[in-house]
């Protein structure tokens, strides 16, 4: 094999004590498409720091480019030696156009004073032209798609003399059909001699394009192997060390009587003419593209917003959920989709987190909280979902992804509600929290609370729900029983859907 | 067309119009020349404030002690008019007010970065000792009488007409240098990279850094700058008053704000225009001047003031919410 373009021999980081890397041995090749793919947690940013070289490694550690050994310790002395780094935020300038987006920062590092508007353009249109891209070089960033947004960065990226692009979780936002064209664009840099590296934890799209997959796991590598090898599953028991199984989710069918339905419900812009009953215990889906009406509609049963027309039947009478505290008084509980924004309270303990919705259940006569009661409820909910923490008083932004969802969730459950909405639940978190996460959507069910599981990916409904809708442009497509359907059948709705 | 009618500039522009035409329709000596020299002229003070305060805003931060600031420079140069009057000049006096105000502002800047306060913590903190150390020292006295030559400079005009009264007027030599430093502050803010690294870094400063901008440079240029815009308005207001007082400043740090912030930029950084500033600037004074010729009292002048900023921050807030709006759901047939 030729010389690789990067390699890494026996790199080691620690961190006051802890091991976040040991002895790992990892290279990538000229014009290598290459993944790295890893648990949160894993490994994988002290990895990508060390590449870019704003963190240093342990001394013994042997990062060499093209033969030569580098002792790096500055983010420019990387990218002087043609190394990139698109991070998760493709750290863009949201008011900026896309043409000063993509040349502004080329013309910083060179010193430039004054700015030629025409020669700007220029650069960011050679930029364009080597992927063969063409996004609108006068429109404000802020204004275009994630998936736009992310080329930018790729272009930015490409004003420089670049020969490995290191891409954070490249696909965490986007499409099927943004994703898709991002892949094409990587392997059209390829051909031009650029080696990209995909770190991720979500891969099935980038195994189709990949050459090889390096696999880290606590800090160490666990092995590199050709993608052709690998599939979805045979990654998760690498990435995991566990064998995860997927079991089928069969409702218990408590009564025939739906506790939610929807008649004809619609909102201008956003869904219409939605039907749909839901029974006490079972777990419906509701899948659809980002923009499909999904989290819209999930917003109007919870009182966020009003649908314009339609009804809505809750145990059989007819309701107006005009309100938050509406929903919350009927027993409709929401998890959003972003769990940090809108579900937590981030810098506050996990405790108070836990209580915030149950407030007035846990006064004495004086109207005030009543500690006894506080407690023995925080208590009770981390101990019921298994929340693992050092101490309830920790803020919640200290925890992982799947601790954090747990304390939405317990919060949530917490009001004891009969109809719970998830958005999204395991949106970022890592392959075994998530399987975790979906045994405690089983349990609830299994306690009889009617739960409406909303999430794109399509494994997710499929293993879990009984039923699941498939929404396109504000509507639902298609019921379908997961019993009697195949995964890829679904699949195909949604994708076919554009 | 359709690019004007998007940008904010084009709203506030169509509110003067509006604003002239019922004044004019009022008071018909609102649409003169002889007015519109008047208001350029007792305006450029606050539009010198203004430039400064757009370069702070595009930032990211906020500066409130600018009128603190200059009330320093301006209270320093009185003095050293009352003592060495003859001895200086017009470029001296602008010197020294505007290298005071620099300093000062450089030490906003220091803070702000150094130990990542708020600029608005920072600059009221500031505000307070840079104001208070002045009313120790100065003891609230006012300073009045200076040197001949410099109350003949105030009266420069660079062409002269006559009203039918033979009463003189024209272009002040004071309106000539805002427009000076209004042309000064656009080619930085459009055509150096200083500029549009300002702008930059008030969008994103996160990204900024990791592109391997010099934040610190950035926040020592803008402070300073406001610094000196400061200076240079406190010698104006010397030169349009002919006095200098303690307290003649120092209050009016919102209606600035308020003037850049109506003329479209935001309060979080990133947006902001040359442009949307004069118009703001012109329309708060079209506002206080309609209002006199109007015969309504100046006590009302505040609350109009109110409700227009309340009105066009919110409908620029209005437009964004739905222009975002769009963006997240796809349409329904």
């Amino acid at each position: 094999m030729a010389e690789p373009f990067l390699s890494l021999r026996k790199v080691s980081k620690h961190y006051a004590g802890v091991t976040a890397l040991d002895k790992v041995d990892f290279d990538i090749q000229k014009g290598e498409i290459h993944c790295l793919a890893g648990e949160n947690g894993s490994g994988k940013s002290t990895i990508i720091k060390i590449i870019s070289e704003t963190v240093k490694a342990d001394p013994g550690s042997v990062i060499e480019i093209k033969g030569h050994p580098v002792h790096g310790s500055n983010a420019i002395d990387a990218i002087n030696r043609g190394i990139q780094v698109i991070y998760q935020d493709p750290s863009l300038f949201p008011n900026l156009t896309v043409a000063e987006n993509i040349a502004l920062g080329g013309f910083v590092a060179i010193h430039r004073k004054l700015i030629n508007w025409k020669e700007l353009r220029q650069v960011a249109e050679k930029a364009m032209a080597r992927i063969d891209v063409h996004l609108p070089l006068d429109e404000i960033v802020r204004e275009i798609s994630i998936a736009d947004q992310q080329l930018v960065a790729i272009c930015r990226a490409l004003t420089r003399d670049v020969e490995l692009l290191i891409m954070d979780e490249p696909t965490a936002s986007l499409t099927k059909k943004e994703v898709d064209s991002l892949l094409a664009v990587v392997t059209d840099m390829k051909s031009k001699g650029i080696a990209t590296m995909f770190v991720s934890h979500k891969l099935n799209e980038i195994l189709q394009i990949a050459d090889r997959v390096s696999v880290i796991r606590d800090g160490r590598m666990v092995g590199t192997y050709p993608s052709s090898e690998l599939d979805d599953e045979k990654l998760t028991v690498l990435m995991t060390g566990k064998k995860v199984e997927y079991q089928h989710f069969v409702a218990a069918k408590n009564g025939n009587d739906p506790i939610l339905e929807c008649r004809r419900l619609s909102r201008r812009g956003e869904y219409k003419d939605i039907d749909f009953k839901l029974f006490p215990g079972e777990i419906l889906g509701i899948t659809g593209l980002l923009g499909s009406g999904r989290t819209e509609l999930a917003l109007s049963l919870f009182g966020v917003s009003q649908p314009d027309t339609g009804e809505i039947y809750f145990n059989g009478k007819p309701v107006k959920i005009q309100s938050i505290q509406d929903a919350m008084r009927l027993g409709i509980a929401y998890v959003p989709e972003d769990r940090l924004a809108q579900g937590l309270i981030n810098v506050q303990p996990v405790g108070k987190n836990i209580i915030v919705t149950t407030l007035d259940n846990l006064v004495n006569r004086f109207k005030l909280l009543d500690r006894t009661k506080v407690i023995s409820s925080i208590q009770r909910w981390v101990k019921d979902l298994a929340i693992r923490i050092p101490s309830v008083e920790s803020p919640v932004q200290t925890l992982s992804g799947g601790n954090q969802q747990r304390v939405v969730l317990a919060k949530w459950i917490a009001t004891q509600p009969r109809v719970l909405i998830l958005d999204g639940p395991t949106i970022g978190i890592d392959v075994a929290a998530k399987f975790d996460i979906h045994e405690i959507i089983r349990e609830l069910a299994g306690r009889g609370i009617a739960i409406i599981l909303i999430s794109e990916e399509i494994p997710e409904v499929y293993n879990n729900c009984n039923r699941v809708l498939v929404m396109h442009k504000g509507c639902i497509l298609r019921e379908f029983d997961t019993r009697e359907t195949a995964q890829e059948e679904i699949q195909n709705h949604v994708n076919g859907a554009f | 067309m359709k690019r004007l009618l998007t940008r904010h500039e084009t709203y506030v522009f169509l509110a003067i119009v509006a604003f002239s035409i019922v004044i004019t329709v009022i008071n018909p000596s609102f649409f003169t020349l002889e007015n519109l020299f008047d208001l350029l002229k007792s305006y450029s003070l606050m539009g010198t404030f203004a430039i400064g305060m757009l370069f702070v805003l595009i930032s990211g931060g906020i500066d409130i002690s600018f009128t603190a600031i200059a009330t320093i420079t301006g209270y320093t140069i009185a003095v050293l008019l009352l003592k060495y009057g003859e001895s200086l000049n017009i470029v001296s006096v602008f010197l020294i007010a505007g290298g005071i105000g620099i300093l000062l502002g450089l030490f906003n800047a220091a803070i702000i970065y150094f130990f990542k306060i708020p600029s608005i913590i920072t600059t009221i903190a500031t505000l307070n000792i840079y104001y208070g150390i002045l009313t120790v020292v100065s003891k609230g006295k006012w300073l009045y009488g200076f040197p001949t030559w410099f109350g003949d400079f105030n009266n420069i005009r660079v062409f002269t007409l006559y009203t039918p009264d033979g009463i003189p007027y024209g272009l002040s030599i004071i309106t000539v240098i805002w427009f000076a430093l209004i042309l000064i502050g656009w080619f930085i803010l459009r055509y150096t990279i200083l500029g549009r690294s300002i702008y930059a870094m008030g969008g994103n400063p996160a990204s900024a850094q990791r592109a391997g901008f010099n934040l610190l440079g950035l926040n020592l240029f803008v402070y300073s700058f406001m610094g000196l815009m400061a200076g240079i308005g406190s010698v104006i207001q010397a030169l349009l008053v002919q006095t200098v007082a303690p307290n003649s400043l120092v209050g009016k740090e919102m209606d600035v704000i308020a003037a850049v912030v109506l003329g479209g930029a935001s309060l979080t950084g990133g947006t902001g225009s040359m442009l949307g500033t004069i118009l703001g600037v012109t329309l708060i004074a079209i506002m206080g001047n309609g209002l006199t010729l109007m015969h309504v009292s100046s006590l009302w002048y505040k609350v109009i003031i109110g409700f227009v900023i309340l009105v066009s921050v919110g409908v620029s807030a209005y437009r964004n919410k739905r222009s975002t709006r769009k963006h997240i759901i796809t349409e329904v047939n």
